[in-house]
Formats: C-alpha cells, structure tokens, sequence
C-alpha cells in the first residue's frame, strides 16, 4: 500500500490516473479508517487530499461560500459568515459524529462516502449545493443531489474527487435548518433526517423551499411536494401538517438495526414539521 | 430514630473519610498499565480466526498454507489442547475458548495463529481453509424451546429438566415457599404479565488483552487483564494440564470488567501459541471480537403473576424465567429466580428458572448476574398494581418490605437489612415530592443483591521505617487499593499515607476468589483488618518484649503500643514505627496475614428513583433526573461507594432504553460496534444523586456490605415505570427503544 | 510495501519514525513510541479513550493516519502533566473520584481540556455534550462532569 500526499489538484488527478489497484481518497478519513479497521477496505493507495491547496480553505465567491473539501465540521462552525449565511448546514455537519471526528470529518467525505444517513447531505441538497469535481476529464460542478447514486455509491468516475463544496448566496429573508433523529442525544447514525431552506417575502410568505429527506431511501431525497406545499404559504400549522404528510409520503425506508420501516416514516414527517418552523424562524417568519 | 445506627461500631478516623487514591496519578498522566500495555522482547501478536456462523459444524481445518506464511511461528486449533472429561465447567470453557466439533456461534473462535506482525497475523488468518457444515441455528429464548428448535447440544440436560423439554433447556431451579395460587384467591387485583429484556454486554472499555510466555519445562507466566487472576492460573492450568503453582500470573491495572473478566476468553490460547512458538505472545481483541465472542449478559423471557389486596398488600407473588446464557450452560436464571422477590415479605411466593442454550456467545457474568431481568419483571408488576389502586408505589413496598427476621424468597432468614431505610429515604427526598410536567413521569423500583466473601488472602508487612504494605490479590476495578490502606490505617492507628497496598501474583499469595459478588470491600478488607490486628498482636508482644512485660498487659492505641492499664508498668507509649526499627533485634520483621473464606457477607438493598420525558412524537425517552437510595452498611470511602451506585444505575438506564444484541434471521450480530451497541454517553445523562444508608453489616467488623452490584437492579424497572407513567402505557419489553416506545404509544391511539 | 518516514513533534518533543502507509496514529504512539496512555476501546472513533491533540484540534488517533503527522504538533496524555505538577484537571479528577478503572481517564483528560482551552466556563450541558465522544462505563459521568467544571471554575480563578 502507498500513502500519496499531492500538494495540486493536478498532481492528485495524475495519481489517480496512474493507480491500477484500489485508490481511496483520504480527507478526514472518518469513514475510510473505520472501514480499513474493519477489513471492509483494503486499498492499494491512499490519496490524502489535505495537503492540497484550497482544500481547507473556506471562502466568499458570488455571494456564497467554496467549502474546501478537507475543511472540517469544527472549521465550519467557527467560521461566522458561514453559521449566519447557512445554519442548517452548518449544524448538520456539526452532528457527525463526536466533538473528536467533528475535528477531522469533511462535507464533502459525508458525501462520497455515500451513506442514505449522511447528516450534513439532506442539508446540502436543501441549500441546493453544488459540488466541484476535478477528474482526468478536467473540473465539473455537480448538484450534490445527484453525487450519491445508492449506498456506498456515487457518480464520479475513476479518479475522480470532489475538491469543494459551494453554498450560493443567500437571499434576503431565507433560513435552513436540518434535524435527525438518533436514539441517544450524541454518537449515532440518523435514523431519519430532514433539511429544510426557504426563502420568505416581506409579507412572510415563503417563495422558494426545498425540502430533503435522509435515511428513507437509498439516496438522500428532495421531497419536491413538501416544497409545494411550503411555497405560496405563510408556514402556519396546516402547512407544516401538510409538509409532515408529504414526507412521510415520500419516504420509502427499510427496517434495520436502527429504525423500523413505520417509525422512519412516521418521524420523518415529525421532524420535517419541527426543521420547517426552524428555518421559519430563522428566514425571520412569525 | 436514625435509620442507620452506627452506635455498635468503633469511632472512625480513616474510613468515611476521601483521601486521593494510590493509583490515581497513574492513571491520569498515561502511566498506568493496563492489559494491552505490556510488551516483552521477542514479542509476537497472536490473533483469533472466528466463526462467520451461527452454527456449523467444522469439517475440517487446513492450516498448511498458514504456517508455510514466512513470520508465522505458530498455528493452534482444538486439536493442540487435551481433551478434557471429567469436569463439564472446564471444558466448557475450553470450547469457548477455541470450538470443537462445532462453531456455536457467530464469533467462536476457531483457530489462532501467533506471528511476528500483526499484518502477518492478519494475513494469516485468511489463509486459514475451514470447511463447515451450516446448521440450523436459533438466538430467542422462547423459539429455543419450541418442538423443532435447532438443538444446540444433546445429552446436556440435568436430572432437573423433566422428559420430552427441548434439549435446549438444561436445568429447572425452583424457589420459594408457601402456595401462591392459594394466596392469589385473596387478591383484589392479579396482575401477569410476561415481560422481555434483550442481552446487553458489560460494555468495559478496555478489550479483553494479555501476554504469555510458556516454556517446555512446563513454567508460564501470563500478563493479564482480568477480574481474578487465580481464577485464570487455576483454570489455564486445567486447561493446559500444567501444575497451577508453575503457571505465575500477574493482573495488569484493569479497564473495566463488571463481570465479564471473570471467566477466560484469550489466555488458554495465548499459552498455548507461546508454547508452539517458543516466544511470548501477546493477544488484544478489537470491540467487534469483545461484542461478538465475550461476556454478554441472558436474554430473558419471564411471567409473572402477583396478587394484591386493595390495601396494597401483596398476597402471593409467581414467577416462571426462561434465561439464555449463550452456546453453553451456565445462563444466571438461579440468580434471577432467587432474588426476584428477595425485597418482599411475602406468605406464598414461588419462583422458576429455566437455563437455555442459544446459538449466541456464552454469557459471563454481569453485575449482579440475572438479577436485574427478574427485578424488572416483578417491580414493573408491582408498580402496575399500585397504580391500578391509586396507591403510593412506595408506601405499597414498604407496606411489602423485607425486614429483619423475613423469611426470604430463596430460603434464608435476613438479619437486620436495609430495605426500609432506603424506603423511608426516598418517600422524604425531595426528588420524591418534585413536580412533574407534561409528557414527564416517575418510576421507582427496589432491587436486591445477595453480596459474597470467598477464599481471601491478605499479607500485611511493616517495613523497617514504619510504613505499611498490603499485598491482597484482587484486582482493584473501582478503588478497592484505597480501601484496603484506609482498613489498614483504620485498625493500625496510622496515618491513611503510611499504607501502600498493592495487588500481588499468583505466586505471592494463596488463593483468591475473583473480584466478583461485590466481596472485596467485605472480604479482603475484613482480611485486611484481620491481618492488621495480628500484626499489632505481635507488634504488643515486641513492646512487651522491650518493657520486660507480659504481653496481655500491652494494649494497642493510636498507632502505638502502651502498657494496658496502671498495674502493667509506666511506660512512655511505642509507636509502629519505634517497633519496627528495632525489629531486627527483637525476633525480626513483622507482618501480619490473614487468610479465610469468610461467612456474612451482608445482603444489600437499594431504591431508585427516575424522572423521564417521552417525546409522543419520536418515543424518545429522557431521563431528567435520577436517585439512588442504597445501604452500604458501612461506606469506606464514600465518594468510590457514590461511584458505584452512579456507575450501577447509568448501565441500568442504558439496558433498559437502548442497549441491545440485534441478530439479523442470519443468526450473525448486526451491531457489534459502539455505534450501535448504544452505551450511554455523558450527553445522555444527569447528574445521578447518590444517597448513602449505612446499616451495618453484623458479618464485618467495620459494618461494610457489598455496594457494587445492587445498583444496577432496580434501574431496569425504576426507569420502565417511569417511561410507562409519562406514556401512559405498559411497556414490557427492554430496551425501550424510540421505535418500539413510538409503536406502543400508536397502538394505544 | 514502502514504510513511511514521518518526522513530526509530540508533546513539544522532535520525534521521527517510519511506518506502515496504512497505520493508525495511534498503533505509532502505542507501539513505535512506547506512548501507552493513549488507550484503543473501539478503534473506530466510537470511544475516544484514545483523544489526541492534532494541531491544537481534539481527534481521536485511531482515525488519523500516522503518516498524516509529517510536519504537525501532536498533543497526548503524557504531555499533560508538566514535570511533576499535575494539570488542574487531572489533580480535579483524583480529587472527584472521577475515575474508578481508569481506562477512559487519558482520553477523557485531554478531550476535557480541549474543551477548556475553546470554551473556559462552559455549561454542564455543553461539557457534556463535548465529552460525549468519550465513553466511560464506570461512573456514570456524574463526578468526571463534577471534576471538569471544578477545573474550570479553578483554572477561571487563576487566570
């Protein structure tokens, strides 16, 4: 096995190129060490993206923020502009894991790692969040929505990597927000999660929403009929009633170890309820 | 009046006291060295080749590609061990340790290979060509006993088990005295009801580890963490055929055990791979082999049936237990079926266990063994029965209450006991009379332990400067070394600094019971104090040697000997360490020992009492706050006797809300990680109010009673009649995890 | 299969080593170093027995490569103490009775002052919900939870 630490994306993308056997991308390494520890992994090489430039760096671009792909949970929550412009997200990648993986767990390793549970994912695919791609074929942007295929499973093609994650501007009178459900208060995979973004007018009623659900699929899902329903309203109680509904409808979970097919189905309505007066709140609803 | 009058026994200096204990600075600079922490030269890693299996049989083992692997230096399956038959315990143990002709389990170890890496090792093991035969297998206690249940063992069954049971069943215990149908005919009220607990694993930090050298001269010594060092020298002795004398063992600082320590899972194997190879080798499990293939507590299955009057008198109380304790004999059902109405004085009551074989790892000991399940079974049927007359749930166990001359469920006569101080306490605590808000409920729940001695030694020597060492030989799992030097100051009349009392091998004492049944407190430090009073015995007759004296005119006090009373001599008093400097010169050192298998180890009692929030929405339980009501008899050092009752009642409250052993239809643990073995974390909790009862304990001389394994008996049930109270449904199967919690509440609409 | 040499500092000491591309941080400091004190219970960042300091940042080091400490600052139990004087927080845990076997205390010690060096009052839910990656079986938290805000409270008074 080999442990390669390129310093440009270039350098990682030849590589990759150049890597015959199983070639893994180490950024927090928060799933990739569990899984070598447990004998699920094996890899033939290692690529440590951290030491590339960029790549902890968390930055304004457009009026949004380029959230580097080896930039961790503690980073994002001590950078202020971010925690205003997109709490949601923010608290979302805060809840992976442990105050020590917050130290070292990346959005962007949540998602390619490809988990249905990924917390910081539905938050992400409501924040509508692009992720930047750098392969043989040069640089893509990509919906984060469409990066996760199944479990375990993602779009990008041999040597690929996601180098950042964009979070676009945010209009005025707009809130996120993301909740999961766990058995203990700390230390679980969700059970369900929801992230929530809606945009408000001045009269308070929401013009833009998207709604997103976790651990109910094999991809976290947009729940295109919660955000209908949120849309044109002023997010009273019927609405978000509305909403639960329209998530639970959505969700097509599994029973496992975590969670019964009923009790996801039924929480994720609970919480999409609870994420969506939140993000009300937040976008300065009444 | 007092609840716990300490009028009978001596006026304390040391004990009741909190000094710093002896190894605390180890253990919080890194220094202190626990069982994967030792290294020696030459070392190789050993490692285990497990089961993927519920059940198989193993056809044939090919270890030729192994051991041709350069760096490998042994390979050891069952067939390098002896066979072992005419002792079922032993041998039991034996294949648990490394299977037979069958793996029993998802885990079971296999075959071991030592080897100069541990990338080697690992290698190695998948080298390693096993052909089995899969069987049908069954992990639930109740399918396990059905007509055409996959059949573990044949031929196991005691004289106990009536004709045409399943094989799966091997023993029947029955408790009990007077006729509970008879005295049902008397109730207002019958509630039964049967209720389920899932296993739950001990949940120590620290992974099973040890190093072992084993020469061909038939000498080993091994380097371990365990609960009972003699215990793995006597056992690994048997195993191997060696002579116990020749096999030294030495207990490293121990990270936790709770009773899963208190049996062998490695150290047959490491011997024997240091055997083959000729050089120590050292073992470490990961949590998944800790969680797969060591120490979880039974599953259990109980009905029970009690009656009670409106008055809230309970007129006869029946329990029937089914525990499964894993691939081999040995599930804590007696346990269970005794204590579970150990609490009551009750006119007709009866109790039945049944031990029943699973395809699931061999259970070990756990806390208070059995007695938990069967505490929540019957606290949760009483607690029902209270509320389904409006009466106080404490006022009705106290109306119940076992008290000094009951006649226990399980055949003794208590002796004073402290269950009705512990009542009292919680019916005047403030917890008790705290508002309650929506969602909010309160459960409280009493629970038992019956607590033990055991084979105990205890070496106590005065140095030339006048310090004292105490050598015992129980590893010390809670700070039990304070203890023992707070003892030894105590009866010595010195200061708790001048004692230093260490934990010695197998080759420095006799035998020592394991660290087990909460007994180290009661018996190595009436030991202690007992080998401390023959040291002064012969530090009086020096003194009385110096005066020119009778010895019986020389009397102990305050750490130094005086001539006892005027008519012996007037002399100045000899302090320890004036004896001691001239020891030399009158006989030599000076020490003290004490070596029994001391009767009265003094039931202990408890009451706990819990606060819980359920959210209707997820059926996520909150535990708000939370006290423990418990005699100790007489606490040595409170703040460690604090410890355990706050230690007792977190696991509790985790076994009763989300920890479990989930197995898929494959037969194959799903969650054998600390993610999904869900042990509380600090984030959970409260803080948990300890409160102390100290009614002395007759059978030692300082009043001490076992404090470690009450604590986690009643939490299963305190916790489960609060989350019943605040759901306003009966909740009958642990854990009570959100989703199950959520169904219960979606069914009652 | 090509070790790797690493040259990075622990507890303010130069420290070089070579190893395996795929060895953990902490199988280095355990058996390379000789560093014991960081304890592995899970070694899949479920425990934290084995909490290090990486940059400043609390991490658990069976989640960190040892190859990935090439030019950082590494912070472990044993350079707590300075010389012979205890840091508060480990004279606050014997004090407290917060440990009983020990096993979590290392972990626990360095997640804790992690905690202090961010956040010198914290609540008892914020300790709490910052050590909750630190598993203790023994004492139900309640008197190392005791102990950290002591510290706190002690370590506020000196400052």
């Amino acid at each position: 096995m080999h442990y390669l630490s390129p310093t440009t994306v270039d350098d990682a993308v030849a590589m990759l190129a150049a890597q015959t056997g199983d070639c893994r991308i180490l950024a927090g390494g928060t799933d990739l060490l569990v899984r070598m520890k447990s004998g699920f992994a094996e890899p033939d090489a290692i690529v440590d993206i951290k030491r590339i430039e960029g790549m902890r760096d968390i930055l304004h671009e457009d009026g949004g923020f380029r959230i580097g792909a080896g930039v961790s949970g503690a980073e994002m929550s001590e950078n202020a502009d971010l925690v205003a412009a997109w709490p949601g997200v923010v608290e979302a990648a805060g809840l992976i894991g442990s105050t020590q993986i917050q130290g070292r767990a990346t959005m962007a390793g949540n998602l390619c790692n490809a988990s249905p549970a990924a917390d910081s994912v539905p938050a992400m695919v409501a924040a509508n969040a692009v992720a930047r791609i750098a392969g043989p074929n040069g640089q893509r942007d990509l919906p984060v929505a469409e990066v996760p295929t199944g479990p375990g499973k993602t779009s990008l093609a041999p040597g690929e990597f996601v180098t950042s994650i964009f979070l676009p501007a945010r209009p005025d009178r707009s809130g996120d927000a993301y909740l999961r459900f766990i058995p203990r208060t700390e230390m679980d995979i969700a059970v369900v999660g929801c992230g929530v973004s809606v945009t408000l007018d001045e009269n308070g009623t929401c013009t833009d929403a998207r709604v997103a659900l976790g651990a109910v699929a094999p991809t976290v899902i947009l729940v295109p009929e919660a955000a209908e329903a949120l849309i044109g309203t002023t997010l009273d109680d019927a609405v978000l009633e509305a909403v639960a509904k329209a998530c639970s409808a959505a969700a097509t979970p599994i029973s496992d170890k975590r969670g019964t097919v009923e009790f996801r189905t039924h929480v994720a309505g609970v919480l999409a309820r609870r994420a969506t007066k939140i993000a009300k709140t937040r976008a300065g609803g009444k | 009046m007092a609840l716990d009058s300490k009028s009978d026994l001596p006026q304390f200096k040391v004990v009741g006291t909190r000094p710093a204990r002896p190894d605390g600075i180890d253990k919080v600079t890194g220094r202190a060295r626990f069982g994967a922490d030792m290294s020696a030269p030459g070392m190789l890693t050993g490692l285990i080749l497990r089961s993927p299996h519920a059940h198989a049989r193993i056809v044939s083992i090919d270890t030729s590609k192994a051991e041709a692997l350069a760096g490998v230096h042994a390979v050891v399956t069952r067939k390098d061990f002896r066979e072992i038959t005419d002792d079922d315990f032993t041998a039991d143990i034996l294949d648990n340790c490394m299977a037979g002709a069958k793996a029993l389990y998802d885990g079971h170890a296999i075959a071991a290979v030592a080897a100069s890496s541990t990338k080697i090792a690992r290698e190695a093991l998948k080298l390693i060509d096993v052909t089995y035969e899969k069987l049908d297998h069954v992990t639930d206690v109740d399918e396990a006993i059905e007509d055409g249940a996959p059949v573990l063992h044949e031929g196991r069954s005691d004289e106990t088990v009536p004709a045409g049971m399943s094989p799966n069943v091997l023993s029947r215990y029955e408790f009990g005295h007077g006729d509970p149908e008879e005295g049902l005919k008397n109730a207002d009220h019958v509630v039964e009801r049967t209720y389920k607990t899932e296993a739950t694993h001990q949940g120590y930090i620290e992974p099973h580890a040890c190093l072992a050298q084993m020469g061909p001269d038939g000498q080993g010594d091994l380097w371990v963490c365990t609960q009972g060092h003699y215990m793995v020298r006597n056992t690994c002795a048997a195993i191997l055929g060696i002579e116990q004398g020749q096999l030294r063992v030495t207990a490293s600082e121990i990270g936790g055990g709770f009773g899963g320590k208190t049996t062998l899972f490695l150290e047959p194997v490491a011997l024997m791979l240091a055997k083959k190879s000729g050089r120590p080798v050292k073992m470490v499990m990961t949590r998944s082999e800790v969680l797969r293939a060591t120490g979880p507590t039974a599953s259990t299955s109980i009905d029970v049936k009690i009656g009670m009057t409106k008055d809230g008198k309970i007129t006869a109380g029946f329990a029937e237990m089914r525990y499964q304790g894993g691939a081999y004999p040995g599930s804590p059902v007696e346990f269970g079926a005794m204590s579970a109405f150990a609490p009551y004085d009750l006119e007709h009551v009866k109790t039945i266990g049944w031990d029943i074989v699973t395809n699931r790892p061999k259970a070990a000991a756990y806390r208070a063994p059995g007695a938990p399940m069967a505490a929540f079974a019957v606290e949760s049927a009483i607690d029902e029965l209270a509320r389904h007359f409006g009466l106080d749930p404490l006022e009705v166990r106290l109306k119940n209450a076992a008290r000094e001359g009951t006649k226990a469920s399980y055949g003794p006569t208590y002796p004073a006991i402290g269950l009705e101080a512990t009542l009292r306490t919680a019916k005047d605590h403030p917890h008790w009379s705290a508002p309650l808000g929506e969602n909010q409920g309160r459960g409280v729940a009493c629970g038992f332990w019956f607590n033990f001695g055991g084979d105990t030694c205890v070496t106590l020597n005065i140095t030339p400067d006048g310090t004292v060492t105490v050598s015992e030989g129980n590893p010390d799992i809670g700070g039990s070394r304070a203890s023992m030097s707070m003892m030894a100051a105590e009866e010595l009349g010195i200061p708790y600094e001048k004692v230093r009392t260490i934990v010695a091998d197998t080759g420095s004492l006799g035998q020592n019971e394991v660290t087990d049944g909460s007994r180290v407190t009661f018996a190595v430090g009436l030991a202690t104090i007992e080998a401390a009073r023959a040291a002064k015995r012969e530090m009086c007759k020096r003194a009385a040697m110096i005066w020119g004296i009778d010895e019986e005119a020389v009397e102990w006090v305050d750490g130094a000997a005086q001539p006892a009373g005027p008519n012996a001599g007037k002399f100045p008093p000899m302090t320890l360490a004036e004896i001691a400097e001239t020891a030399s010169n009158t006989g030599g050192p000076i020490a003290g020992h004490h070596e029994a298998n001391p009767e009265g180890a003094g039931v202990s009692f408890a009451t706990h009492m819990c606060d819980v929030e359920v959210d209707p929405d997820t059926g996520a339980a909150k535990i708000l706050r939370y006290t423990v009501f418990q005699d100790a008899g007489k606490a040595i050092h409170p703040a460690y006797v604090e410890g355990q009752f706050q230690g007792g009642a977190a696991q509790g409250i985790g076994w009763a809300l989300n920890e479990e052993y989930i197995y898929g239809d494959d037969g194959i643990l799903q969650n054998a990680g600390f993610l999904d073995y869900r042990v509380p974390v600090a984030s959970d909790l409260p803080m948990i109010d300890a409160v102390i009862l100290e009614i002395p304990n007759p059978g030692h001389p300082y009043g001490v009673r076992g404090v470690g394994e009450t604590s986690i008996v009643p939490p299963l049930a305190a916790v489960a009649n609060a989350v019943s109270a605040a759901a306003g449904v009966r909740m009958t199967d642990l854990p009570m995890s959100p989703p199950k919690l959520l169904a219960a509440l979606h069914a009652k609409g | 299969m090509t070790k790797v040499h690493v040259t990075t500092t622990i507890n303010g000491d130069p420290t070089e080593f070579l190893c395996e591309p795929d060895e953990t941080l902490l199988d280095v400091l355990r058996d390379r170093l000789g560093m014991t004190g960081s304890k592995e219970g899970c070694g899949t960042g479920d425990c934290g027995a084995c909490s290090v300091t990486l940059n400043g940042r609390l991490v658990c080091s069976c989640l960190v490569l040892g190859a990935e400490a090439e030019g950082q600052e590494i912070g472990t139990i044993e350079g707590m103490a300075q010389g012979e004087n205890l840091h508060v927080l480990q004279k606050k845990f014997i004090e407290h009775a917060a440990l009983q076997c020990g096993i979590c205390t290392p972990g626990l010690l360095v997640a804790a002052k992690s905690l202090l060096e961010k956040n010198p009052d914290p609540t008892e839910e914020e300790t709490r919900y910052w050590l909750a990656g630190n598993l203790c079986r023994c004492t139900g938290y309640d008197k190392i939870i005791r102990a950290v805000m002591d510290a706190a409270k002690e370590m506020r008074e000196a400052a």
